[in-house]
């Protein structure tokens, strides 16, 4: 984003009432860095709020961190190491300093750096998800864009109650439900985990992604083990980004059917076909990427609960057993990593919808 | 009947109180007139009765434990089977819906007025006012809401009461986003000049004339938030930071029966349901209540 931002700085100055599209490039180089500084300001609000979840909310934070069976010098140390002599400006300078340098703190449970357990965990959840947004949209666009085109039929009503459902349905149960459907009784998916215990630590992790690592080894046997562990969890959390993304789509979908260019169309004989995808399509692909990537940002949030369920070793599994150790560094890491990837999702998608929507620039 | 009708619907209400049952009658019967949004009204009944009656409705005790009952699958005895301890899940399903009736109505009643209060101050001042205080609520906005909310439980301490705390605290942004909308709006309107050229204050303006325009709106975003408030709260319970055993929570309950899901199926299965509908009642009404309410954002039917 810098390296976009640059050029359009130098601008001014030398280049007054220079081309049109000079003035354009200046005018969105303004626009990114507002956005930049947008983002730095979400950025240091979301330290604010882990800072005072973790200093500022507990009775006692030292307790929170070294726990209550933890020894009287155990205890001191952790008081003087955490600085809380110290005024809570200098804290919190403190505590922006130590995260810029990667430095989150030791998690008690695994006795490792929260950061370097993160870096661990968070390519299961990726995958998981990545997964999960690939099935959402190859099938809420479509859901979507038929519903729109048929309003009012009871395919319609199925779509619109299935978009309900997905705003009702706890992600937790339903993966609890598929397992025991799909896994328990039918035995057409793998159980919890990312893989079955025999293969596993059997392929190099070279991206983390175990699918990848796989077809990079020519493993294709651990490749279908894995596949068949990661379907029902990536469903599960498809079913969601499906509900949110078909839901969205018709509702654009709409918007457009009711314009008179697409009457136009229609009395001109352009197939029906045509009308939806190429003339009513086509226009809310920009909003529809907006969407989409707010969903994945969303999923980082479902995957919190489906990893509990399916115990995948993801950074939802790590927050949910960091919560219940009161592991707080742990908690904390993770939560500013889901928040941070949330919030950089949010904006990298504002700046898409400003560089593809001729209208926002 | 038909006098009764006329005067309700008469188009110059003599007073003060024709004019709102007047304006009540027509939103009913408005809505009466979609179906979804009238089984999502029954569903709502639904539950507060089932909260108001608990002890007639439940067949069986909600915590006394009967081992040797343990873990019987649905029958005429026990409509929804028993758990590990041998308690009839129905009758913890109803007393549960007390448990959601109220932390969806302490949620409401925290999380709302607050960001109602927050929203209406920052669009009626606007300026530096404006810029620190929706500042604030953004930077809570950008925060997945459940992430949010179990990271204030892991340092409040897990339990029912910080559990809505929590939830509250994670729910109050978007509530102040809708009411400085709505008050920046109102704010440059006649009447509202009219009533500061009276002399009124800051204050006065603010609640006697720009809260109770925000109203419809903010019935509308908290209906449709019910759902997230308990799937949140109900995700809290299966983690086990809600409420704490024996409470017959439905998120906790889901979660004891997670060990048996292999084989003893409606353990888990049955508060599921109750947590599904529940939710759904309150999205179908809160869709109708829009249509109703604020027709120019409605989805078309």
């Amino acid at each position: 984003m810098a390296s976009e931002t640059d050029p359009a700085l130098a601008l001014p100055s030398g280049s007054r009432g220079a081309s049109h599209t000079a003035r354009r490039a200046w005018k969105m180089g303004k626009g990114l860095l507002s956005i930049l500084f947008a983002v730095a300001f979400t950025f240091l609000g979301l330290l604010a709020i882990t800072f005072f979840i973790g200093r500022v909310v507990p009775i006692d934070p030292v307790l929170a961190v070294v726990g209550d069976r933890a020894p009287r010098a155990v205890y001191e140390a952790a008081r003087l190491e955490m600085g809380l002599d110290r005024p809570l400006i200098v804290q919190f300078l403190d505590y922006v300093g130590n995260v810029l340098t990667g430095n989150l703190g030791m998690s008690v449970s695994t006795g490792r750096p929260v950061a370097e357990d993160l870096a661990r965990v968070f390519p299961a959840t990726l995958e998981m998800a990545t997964l999960g947004i690939l099935i959402g949209v190859l099938l809420g666009v479509p859901m979507g864009v038929y519903a729109a085109s048929r309003q009012g039929s009871l395919v319609d009503q199925v779509i619109r109650v299935v978009g309900l459902l997905g705003y009702s349905i706890p992600a937790f149960w339903l993966g609890l439900v598929g397992l025991a459907l799909f896994y328990a009784k039918l035995q057409w998916v793998g159980g919890p985990g990312r893989i079955d215990v025999f293969y596993d630590g059997m392929v190099d992790p070279v991206t983390g992604l175990l699918l990848v690592d796989s077809l990079l080894a020519g493993e294709t046997e651990i490749f279908f083990n894995a596949l068949s562990h990661i379907l029902l969890p990536a469903a599960v959390l498809g079913f969601f980004s499906l509900a949110y993304i078909a839901r969205m789509t018709r509702s654009f979908m709409l918007d457009q059917l009711a314009q008179e260019y697409i009457t136009t169309a229609r009395v001109k004989g352009v197939p029906e076909r045509l009308v939806l995808w190429r003339h009513a399509f086509r226009p809310i692909l920009v909003p529809l990427i907006t969407v989409i990537a707010l969903s994945y940002a969303g999923l980082l949030e479902g995957s919190v609960m489906i990893e509990t369920v399916f115990s995948w070793p993801g950074i939802g599994n790590y927050l949910t057993t960091a919560l219940l150790n009161a592991d707080m560094n742990a908690v904390l890491g993770a939560t500013l990593v889901i928040g941070a990837v949330f919030i950089g999702i949010n904006k990298i998608s504002d700046v898409l919808y400003r560089v593809l929507d001729p209208r926002a620039r | 009947m038909a006098t009764t009708r006329d005067w309700l619907l008469d188009d110059s209400p003599s007073s003060r109180l024709q004019a709102r049952l007047g304006r009540g009658y027509r939103l009913s019967r408005a809505l009466m007139r979609n179906p979804l949004a009238m089984v999502g009204a029954l569903i709502v009944l639904a539950l507060i009765l089932a909260a108001l009656f608990a002890p007639w409705i439940a067949t069986h005790s909600p915590i006394t434990q009967d081992l040797a009952m343990r873990l019987k699958p649905p029958s005429a005895e026990y409509w929804m089977g028993t758990d590990e301890l041998g308690r009839d899940i129905w009758s913890r399903v109803v007393y549960g819906a007390r448990i959601t009736l109220m932390i969806v109505m302490l949620v409401a009643v925290l999380a709302a007025p607050v960001g109602l209060v927050i929203g209406a101050i920052a669009g009626y001042y606007g300026g530096w006012v404006d810029r620190i205080l929706m500042g604030i609520t953004d930077i809570f906005l950008s925060m997945p809401k459940l992430i949010l909310a179990l990271a204030f439980v892991a340092a409040l301490g897990p339990g029912i009461q910080n559990a809505i705390i929590a939830i509250a605290i994670a729910t109050w942004p978007g509530y102040a986003r809708i009411a400085r909308a709505e008050t920046l709006t109102i704010r440059n309107s006649e009447f509202v000049s009219a009533v500061e050229l009276q002399g009124a204050s800051s204050f006065r303006v603010i609640v006697n004339h720009i809260l109770p325009l925000c109203s419809s709106s903010m019935i509308i975003r908290v209906t449709l938030d019910m759902a997230g408030i308990i799937l949140t709260a109900a995700g809290l319970g299966f983690i086990g930071l809600g409420a704490q055993p024996p409470l017959p929570e439905w998120g906790a309950m889901i979660s004891r029966g997670r060990s048996f899901i292999l084989n003893e199926w409606w353990v888990a299965t049955m508060p599921g349901f109750a947590i599904v509908i529940v939710s759904l009642g309150f999205c179908f009404l809160g869709d109708g209540l829009r249509d109703v309410l604020d027709p120019k954002h409605g989805d078309r039917q």
